[in-house]
């Protein structure tokens, strides 16, 4: 499996991603500076990791999101090349317009960093199919901006399409509907607030992000 | 000529920032306020000098950039 891990000026989980991917499904890594125009060829999946690009300024995202590799990851998943916006990258994919809604200040506007237990609502996805029966998966979470908002008729339909992917089973910032983690319309597009990246092997607390990417491989 | 631009969130978007802010000037005796909005103003010197054009301008750019139509709303000032 061949991955790309984006890095933008404050990105600080790149290497993670890295990482995570090597030794939970030995893909092929390369890093992808955020003034890069092309992508690698053949690749299964695009990561935007999880930090504070561009210190956050302006919005969380914002300006990341008109950064010139935008493009080239406009038109992977145009052609349905696997996108994965993990924390500030799901900030960034959001500000992007490939996935609804943004993301708010938490409710009790503390940076909540702790484990988190999640449903997968939607175990058919790309990003999920490796979860089979298992219905819950757990991962820690770590931003100050992780309150997912959409409108009442987005919320709607991002349910009655199944888009919804993870949500929390306990909400710890204000999420709408408790929400941790959806999929664009064509399925192949993922933002998600907690970080399979950091819970990809035992030593970590929990493996269960290693599915996310095992489900990846197995679509690739 | 200077732009001014206010950025705030939409109504019905909760303001937390704004509720604790709120909170504080209750807590300081201040009983009589209600619906706090903490939003962020954006100022700068645009080249031209038709304000009509300056301010269709600045619009373009609070959609491209300065706000999140998703959840921001923004009123621009040009002099």
């Amino acid at each position: 499996m061949k991955a790309a891990v984006l890095v933008f000026p404050g990105s600080n989980c790149d290497r993670d991603c890295k990482v995570a991917l090597e030794r939970s499904v030995g893909a092929q890594v390369s890093m992808v500076w955020h003034k890069e125009t092309e992508l690698p060829s053949g690749l299964d999946l695009i990561v935007l990791p999880g930090g504070f690009a561009y210190g956050d300024y302006l919005r969380c995202g914002a300006i990341a999101a008109l950064s010139p590799v935008m493009s080239a990851v406009r038109e992977a998943a145009a052609k349905g090349i696997a996108v994965a916006g993990i924390c500030n990258g799901f900030q960034v994919l959001c500000e992007a317009g490939l996935l609804p809604g943004a993301l708010l200040r938490n409710v009790g506007l503390k940076y909540v960093c702790k484990f988190v237990d999640l449903d997968v609502v939607n175990g058919q996805t790309r990003f999920t199919a490796a979860f089979g029966e298992t219905r819950t998966a757990r991962m820690t979470m770590g931003n100050g901006e992780g309150n997912f908002f959409a409108d009442e008729s987005t919320l709607d339909r991002l349910e009655g399409e199944g888009r919804v992917v993870f949500r929390y089973r306990e909400n710890p910032n204000g999420s709408a509907r408790s929400i941790a983690g959806i999929v664009n319309g064509a399925g192949n597009v993922l933002g998600v607030m907690p970080h399979p990246d950091r819970a990809f092997e035992a030593a970590l607390g929990s493996s269960d992000g290693a599915l996310v990417f095992q489900s990846v491989m197995a679509s690739a | 000529m200077k732009a001014r631009i206010h950025v705030f969130l939409k109504p019905g978007v909760l303001d937390v920032q704004g509720k604790a802010v709120e909170a504080e000037l209750h807590t300081l005796g201040w009983d009589g306020v209600s619906d706090v909005r903490i939003g962020r103003a954006i100022e700068f010197q645009i080249a031209g000098d038709d304000p009509n054009r300056a301010r269709d301008e600045v619009n373009r750019m609070c959609e491209r950039l300065l706000a999140n139509p998703v959840i921001e709303g923004y009123r621009v000032e040009v002099a």
